[in-house]
């Protein structure tokens, strides 16, 4: 393997790490905060990526890359709001259960809408073609994913650490008796989390979208591999998400190169591993909750 | 009481019915069955991978059935489509016996994933049930596994590898490949037929990889043939694998010359103007025989599209379904069997290609030209549907159709007895 190859795996190692990210990202938050295990989430994906095939003819690429995580964001506030809020005090299990059928309700619906045939989706012009890096030239929309994610993810750390919403939201993640003890409804906190989790799995479809095709089923080995990146990194936790999402597209990318069957068991040999040492995953607490 | 005539009458009048009815049924046993439609079974994916073909394949054969019940029917008889999902080769099976048992099916059609049709192929063989292969294309359901009750309208890997591995040795001189294939029944048989074409033409082969179905990301695989220099990219991949994998191929700006074992074109239009390479098909929309150009526009009448591969596929099998039922004057799976060997396409449809398809006795494959088509640069594009340009009927006019199939003294094919 030359270093321009080696250099051009780990960059491709890296946008599949990123996207794995932006999944596992959205099922920690949402983990974290609400403690479902949203089963929907490949859907959701594959819902974002639809909706930016609707929308680009009329706003273009850039706008849809906001607009479209928005309103999907905004249908999971609904599904919340008026379905998955009444679950909270029951068995963990229904609320797991409820977004299994919705996965499905969702994959269904993408069918009935939108037909079964792949949509065509280009690589948006301001993207097209290689960027020039010295020796190496790489996909300019590939080091777009990349950037759009590391900015994503400043964004969010942002957010969590630095207004008082995210306070709360670290806060209730942590304890929300505490947190409603001290008078704070986590209600609408609750909701925004899902919505937020939810609308990160969208942004990470829209930037699919033009390398994958736009398909029903393009969501569903991307929603498994976050299930696997998130119980690397440790349920509930951000950084350990971010981490394992990166860690996980390394791990696949360099096993195409050496046994390109063993790629797809890759992550999962890696998770038992991990779970072997480490049962919480990598950066997973020991929290009241889930003891 | 004014009760009892009323009563009495209706007893009489129900008598006299119940009479009527049996004895129509002792002396006009088949005007009564006349009512009961010939119901065919099909079996197509609508989920995973394949599932975009599925959908095409099921208005390619609603079309044929209506064609043929606004002519009347088969023997007086309206014909009634039931289609069911194959999804995977276990759902397959079980979808398969429920047509049989519970459907009553003459017959079964479609099928795509070759894993699911050498499954169902040998369940409808143990249950003595017509299937016409129209999707399918390991060469194996024609050679080791084919089965007397199984014909196949669809062509096998062999002959769509030759119909294209010929043209690019001899037009595009190209002896360095390297192999992409689907990791399962089809990509693997494809993947040795190629070989031996490669092989047979003394060139070398200086890569392969096999990707798992349902890959989202290529780029790795990419990546490795950039480094491995190799003058033609074979990809032996199928469904929504070929749209991904034709997108990022020229997303990563790759010009070595790009071929495929097989394309359809359902999973080509979505890969849009970056779309590259030749590819061996067994029908393009486009092709121009007077019957296959009124039927594209039918169908597109019909669906509001234009048909794929697969809804010409399905579409022929029906019609091979009716034109057994007409030739044996009868339903049974045996006789349509039999009434098919040898049969030659003709009647309600001739196959659309302007020259005569048979299925060979000896394996029950139809036998049949392929077409090399071309990407077609955007700019030639009439509509968002004509990306595609055929460039070679293989083999060409006059030639024999056997010229690309699978040679008798090299296939494994030996049907059982008929019983």
């Amino acid at each position: 393997m030359t270093p321009a190859v080696l250099a051009e795996f780990l960059l491709n190692g890296l946008v599949l790490g990123a996207l794995y990210v932006l999944m596992a990202l959205g099922l920690s938050i949402i983990f974290g905060m609400i403690g479902v295990i949203n089963f929907a989430h490949g859907a959701l994906f594959t819902l974002g990526a639809y909706t930016a095939y609707q929308l680009q003819g009329a706003v273009g690429f850039p706008a849809t890359l906001v607009v479209a995580p928005i309103l999907v964001g905004v249908l999971g506030m609904l599904i919340e709001a008026t379905l998955l809020r009444r679950l909270y005090l029951e068995d963990p299990l229904q609320g797991l259960l409820l977004t299994f059928g919705l996965a499905m309700v969702l994959e269904q619906g993408i069918r009935l809408v939108w037909g079964l045939s792949p949509k065509q989706f280009d690589v948006p012009a301001t993207f097209a073609g290689a960027l020039n890096l010295g020796p190496l030239t790489y996909s300019r929309y590939r080091s777009f994913i990349l950037a759009a994610t590391g900015v994503l993810i400043a964004g969010l750390l942002l957010f969590l650490h630095k207004t008082p919403i995210g306070t709360i939201v670290r806060a209730g993640s942590r304890d929300p008796t505490m947190v409603r003890l001290l008078g704070i409804s986590l209600k609408p906190v609750l909701t925004l989390v899902f919505g937020l989790g939810v609308s990160i799995a969208a942004l990470a479809g829209v930037l699919s979208a033009p390398l994958a095709g736009v398909q029903p089923a393009m969501g569903v080995n991307v929603g498994t591999a976050a299930f696997v990146v998130v119980t690397i990194g440790g349920l509930g936790s951000f950084l350990g998400a971010i981490i394992s999402g990166l860690l996980v597209g390394q791990v696949v990318s360099l096993s195409i190169y050496f046994q390109p069957r063993v790629a797809e068991a890759s992550m999962y040999v890696l998770m038992a591993v991990i779970l072997l040492l480490r049962p919480r995953g990598l950066m997973g607490e020991r929290w009241e909750k889930f003891e | 009481m004014a009760t009892h005539p009323d009563r009495r009458k209706f007893l009489q009048t129900t008598v006299l019915a119940a009479t009527a009815a049996a004895t129509t049924d002792v002396l006009f046993p088949a005007i009564v069955r006349a009512q009961e439609p010939i119901r065919i079974g099909q079996l197509v994916p609508f989920t995973g991978f394949l599932g975009a073909i599925g959908e095409y394949g099921k208005q390619g054969a609603t079309l044929a059935v209506e064609e043929l019940n606004e002519r009347g029917g088969v023997m007086g008889r309206k014909l009634e489509l039931i289609t069911e999902d194959e999804a995977n080769p276990g759902v397959a099976v079980q979808k398969a016996r429920k047509l049989i048992e519970k459907d009553h099916v003459v017959a079964i059609e479609g099928l795509v994933s070759s894993a699911s049709c050498l499954a169902v192929g040998d369940e409808v063989q143990r249950a003595k049930v017509l299937l016409i292969n129209a999707g399918a294309n390991s060469d194996e359901i024609r050679s080791k596994r084919c089965h007397r009750y199984v014909f196949s309208t669809e062509g096998c890997n062999t002959q769509y590898v030759n119909a294209i591995g010929n043209w690019l040795i001899k037009e595009r001189k190209v002896s360095r490949w390297y192999f992409l294939t689907s990791d399962y029944a089809f990509g693997h048989d494809l993947l040795r037929v190629a070989r031996g074409l490669l092989t047979a033409n003394k060139g070398t082969e200086v890569g392969s990889d096999l990707a798992p179905t349902g890959t989202t990301d290529f780029s790795q695989y990419i990546t490795k043939m950039k480094a491995a220099k190799p003058d033609l990219v074979f990809h032996n991949l199928a469904g929504a694998d070929v749209t991904n994998f034709l997108k990022q191929y020229a997303e990563a700006g790759m010009t070595i010359e790009v071929a495929g074992g097989v394309i359809d074109s359902a999973y080509a239009w979505p890969v849009g103007e970056s779309l590259r390479g030749h590819f061996p098909i067994i029908w393009w929309h486009e092709l121009n025989t007077p019957a296959s150009l009124a039927w594209a526009a039918r169908y597109i009448k019909r669906w509001g599209r234009p048909p794929d591969n697969q809804a010409y596929g399905d579409y022929t099998a029906v019609h091979a379904i009716a034109q057994a039922i007409d030739k044996a004057k009868s339903t049974e799976s045996d006789k349509l069997v039999t009434a098919l060997e040898g049969h030659t396409l003709a009647g309600t449809t001739d196959g659309l290609k302007g020259r005569p398809l048979t299925f060979r006795a000896w394996d029950h494959q139809l036998l049949q030209p392929m077409y090399v088509v071309a990407a077609k640069d955007k700019s030639k594009w009439k509509d968002k549907w004509d990306i595609f340009e055929i460039i070679g009927e293989v083999p060409p006019k006059g030639a024999a159709l056997e010229a690309i199939a699978i040679p008798k003294d090299q296939s494994q094919c030996q049907l059982e007895p008929m019983s």
